[in-house]
């Protein structure tokens, strides 16, 4: 297979998920930002520092939903708004026809330039339609090449795209929200914070999940274990993981050969096995989350290079 | 007095055209306008577009496309069949010809200053020959109409044809929308055209290929207004669509850079002009090309479809002397005319030309897509005056012909079936063998009256049918 043409599956499968969890952390902004309280918090700022951003917004005010929802949403020049990704993904995708089925290609193309027409005020107006329609097209491209794209090395690239940036996001999140995890009670503290929790988890599409597996409270070990561990959680970072060097041993056959990613991505699931949450806040929840970003942004250089990217 | 395909002398339905005009009739106008809108839904979520430059809008348009098929009957295809395989030949002799000893030029048939000082012959190809003398790999010819057995031929195209894609996807609607249309098996198929394409490629491999060869298709890249055909055809064939940045050179043969390293590629079918494919060759200012593939290619690594140079062939200044060629070369009757060209390198032809212009169609000679042509008796008197201005100020860079009374073939309008202008492009292919498969694109002008039938200028494309004995 091409390289650029793997680079451009990689790619594409990056930007779909990268738009979709933009949505989703905008949907977490609305609600925080209704919370009591919310106005001393600046809970915007927390979206823009979740999609690394926060230089782009003046620091001595308060982040302006107005302001984000621009940024995030409909900003070409910011090449991670929704917009850009959602372009970006189609042209990757316009690069690498060939190897689209036809499905995946009318999910990327399909209201490419919806956006285009949105000023601020009315994106605002019908943000929850707009979160909703974000969605719909990431999944809908998920499924069409979980359904009928061939399982060849050229799924493989795009699953990994799609993993890498997924284990990301959540990483940035708990980058972004740890401080309120940190246990100095048993339950993590009073109101605010289960409200700003479940923010959060909804987020990730995992509040519902998160009773499931766990009941009904609240508690930082739970959390961190639901978020970093578990491996039935499709967000959570292990399963993320899981799913990368899934991945990558399939490539490294196709091949015939080991890379430096291959060593990485071992490494990183390894850190992430027999260990519990206690364990992870014995280290420091914060340094794991910090060493979490940096193997991801490391495993994607590496990926690039053993397969020749650009 | 226009001939309307559709129509014998006395005003009857010709034959040909008997099945569909039950269908318009059956169906309804409105009825054929839904399924018309129908069909480019369709068109539009599949991405058949092309990109249209620097007019703001929508970046990706549409190609308008007509439900009525343009029909060619058995008999009328046997002639267009060996006429165009014939004028392929010709025009592939030529272009040996002139990169060799340059026999035409000695036989006074040719002035050597159409040649050797056109801007598209190529000095590096001199004394080169490309796997099989094969110089132009596929020959798009333009083909008009004028009465019930006049066909001529309105230009060549020798170096990258486009809109054969269109071919097989108007077929592929029709078929989908309209299989009963096709029920009896009267419509010669032309779905093998990749295909035919891929074995006509692998045939002219280079010396330097062992085994099967490895082809590849290369586009400038996603925003090229013919960037769908490219990836079209690379996918019925099944082979790779690379762009410039996936190719170099090294050892004496191309590269691709894939996932598993290197890979050495035999065949390419290229869609970039030759200006662009080689900076260290052509113009050093090209981003696009892949420096040093001229050299392999002269030296057997890789075949480069069409050849550098090729583009001379379908200059409109040589154009003039394809008749000649298909005596001179293979010592035939042309089966196809050309159309009367008046030369303004000529001074009496320029003088003709000067004198009649509001009558003629006027051309630069390097001119393509219908941009920078005259049309006489549809022009002012002031537009005629400021074209007779630049003729007079560079003569040698135009041409005039007659303006033609082009057929008309049946075209769905609002209310009902309206005559309207079309002309064809029919593809031969050309390797070790000729094939064409029979058919072609029929462009036709959407404005009543209109005779420019190119996209880029408001024409359609609908399916051809090529009817089977």
């Amino acid at each position: 297979m091409l390289s650029r043409t793997a680079e451009n599956l990689y790619w594409m499968a990056r930007y779909m998920e990268r738009a979709e969890s933009t949505a989703r952390l905008l949907t977490m902004g609305q609600r925080m930002a209704i919370l009591p309280g919310a106005h001393h918090r600046d809970e915007w700022r927390s979206v823009v520092r979740a999609t690394g951003s926060e230089a782009n917004f003046p620091e001595d005010s308060h982040v302006k939903e107005t302001d984000v929802v621009a940024y995030l949403m409909l900003d070409l020049d910011n090449p991670s708004s929704i917009r850009s990704c959602l372009a970006k993904a189609r042209a990757n995708g316009k690069s690498a026809r060939t190897m689209l089925t036809q499905d995946m290609w009318e999910a990327l193309n399909e209201g490419w330039r919806k956006l285009d027409s949105y000023d601020v005020a009315e994106a605002r107006q019908q943000l929850p339609g707009l979160i909703d329609w974000v969605k719909t097209r990431a999944m809908t491209f998920r499924g069409a090449a979980e359904s009928g794209q061939l399982r060849n090395e050229g799924h493989d690239f795009l699953r990994a795209g799609g993993a890498l940036e997924r284990a990301q996001m959540t990483l940035r999140l708990l980058d972004v929200k740890y401080y309120v995890l940190l246990p100095e009670t048993e339950v993590v503290g009073g109101t605010r914070d289960h409200y700003q929790w479940t923010s959060v988890l909804h987020a990730l599409s995992g509040s519902r999940a998160y009773h499931h597996v766990y009941g009904g409270a609240y508690t930082p070990w739970q959390i961190t274990d639901f978020l970093m561990l578990n491996r039935m959680f499709p967000r959570s970072v292990a399963f993320c993981y899981d799913q990368l060097a899934y991945r990558l041993n399939r490539l490294a056959g196709w091949h015939d050969v080991r890379a430096t990613c291959d060593d990485t991505v071992h490494e990183m699931v390894a850190g992430l096995e027999n260990v519990d949450s206690g364990e992870i806040f014995r280290r420091g929840l914060h340094e794991t989350v910090q060493n979490g970003l940096t193997m991801t942004n490391r495993l994607g250089m590496e990926i690039a290079q053993a397969y020749h990217f650009g | 007095m226009t001939f309307y395909e559709m129509l014998d002398q006395t005003g009857s339905v010709r034959p040909c055209y008997a099945e569909v005009q039950n269908w318009v009739e059956r169906t309804g106008i409105s009825g054929l306008n839904r399924r018309l809108e129908e069909a480019e839904a369709i068109f539009r979520r599949i991405g058949i577009t092309f990109a249209v430059y620097g007019e703001g809008g929508d970046p990706e348009r549409l190609i308008p496309f007509d439900l009525l098929p343009r029909i060619f009957t058995a008999q009328e295809w046997r002639v267009l069949d060996k006429g165009i395989r014939q004028r392929a030949r010709a025009l592939n002799a030529f272009l040996h010809d002139i990169y060799h000893r340059g026999e035409i030029i000695r036989a006074g048939i040719m002035p050597a200053e159409i040649i050797y000082q056109n801007s598209a012959y190529r000095p590096e190809m001199v004394g080169f020959s490309p796997p099989g003398k094969v110089y132009s790999h596929i020959v798009g010819i333009d083909i008009v109409r004028t009465g019930p057995d006049s066909f001529e031929v309105l230009e060549d195209n020798c170096r990258t044809p486009s809109g054969v894609s269109y071919m097989l996807e108007n077929r592929e609607i029709m078929t989908r929308m309209f299989p009963e249309l096709f029920g009896q098996g009267v419509v010669a198929p032309v779905d093998d055209y990749p295909a035919e394409l891929l074995k006509s490629l692998k045939e002219v491999a280079p010396p330097a290929c062992k085994g099967d060869p490895v082809v590849v298709v290369l586009t400038p890249g996603a925003l090229n207004s013919a960037y769908y055909e490219h990836s079209f055809l690379a996918d019925l064939m099944g082979v790779e669509l690379v762009e410039p940045a996936d190719l170099f050179v090294d050892e004496g043969r191309v590269w691709m850079k894939t996932t598993s390293g290197p890979t050495a590629v035999d065949v390419i079918y290229r869609r970039i002009d030759d200006e662009y494919i080689d900076p260290l060759t052509f113009r050093p200012d090209s981003l696009l090309g892949v420096p040093g593939i001229f050299n392999v290619y002269r030296n057997g690594g890789v075949t480069l479809c069409s050849a550098p140079g090729s583009g001379i062939a379908d200059d409109k200044a040589v154009y003039v002397y394809v008749p000649e060629m298909i005596r001179f070369y293979l010592g035939e009757q042309p089966i196809l005319s050309n159309i009367k060209t008046w030369q303004c390198a000529k001074p009496d032809e320029c003088a003709y030309v000067l004198e009649h212009l509001s009558e003629l169609v006027a051309k630069e000679v390097h001119g393509s897509g219908g941009y920078g042509m005259l049309i006489g008796p549809k022009a002012t008197a002031e537009e005629v005056a400021a074209y007779a201005e630049r003729i007079r100020a560079n003569p040698s860079e135009f041409i005039a012909q007659p303006t033609l009374d082009l057929s008309t073939v049946p075209t769905l309008g609002p209310a009902s079936v309206v005559e309207r202008h079309a002309d064809f492009r029919p593809y031969c292919l050309v390797g070790k063998q000729l094939r064409l498969v029979p058919g072609g694109l029929t462009r036709v002008a959407l404005t009543e009256g209109s005779l420019v039938v190119n996209s880029s200028q408001g024409g359609g494309v609908k399916d051809t049918w090529v009817m089977q004995d």
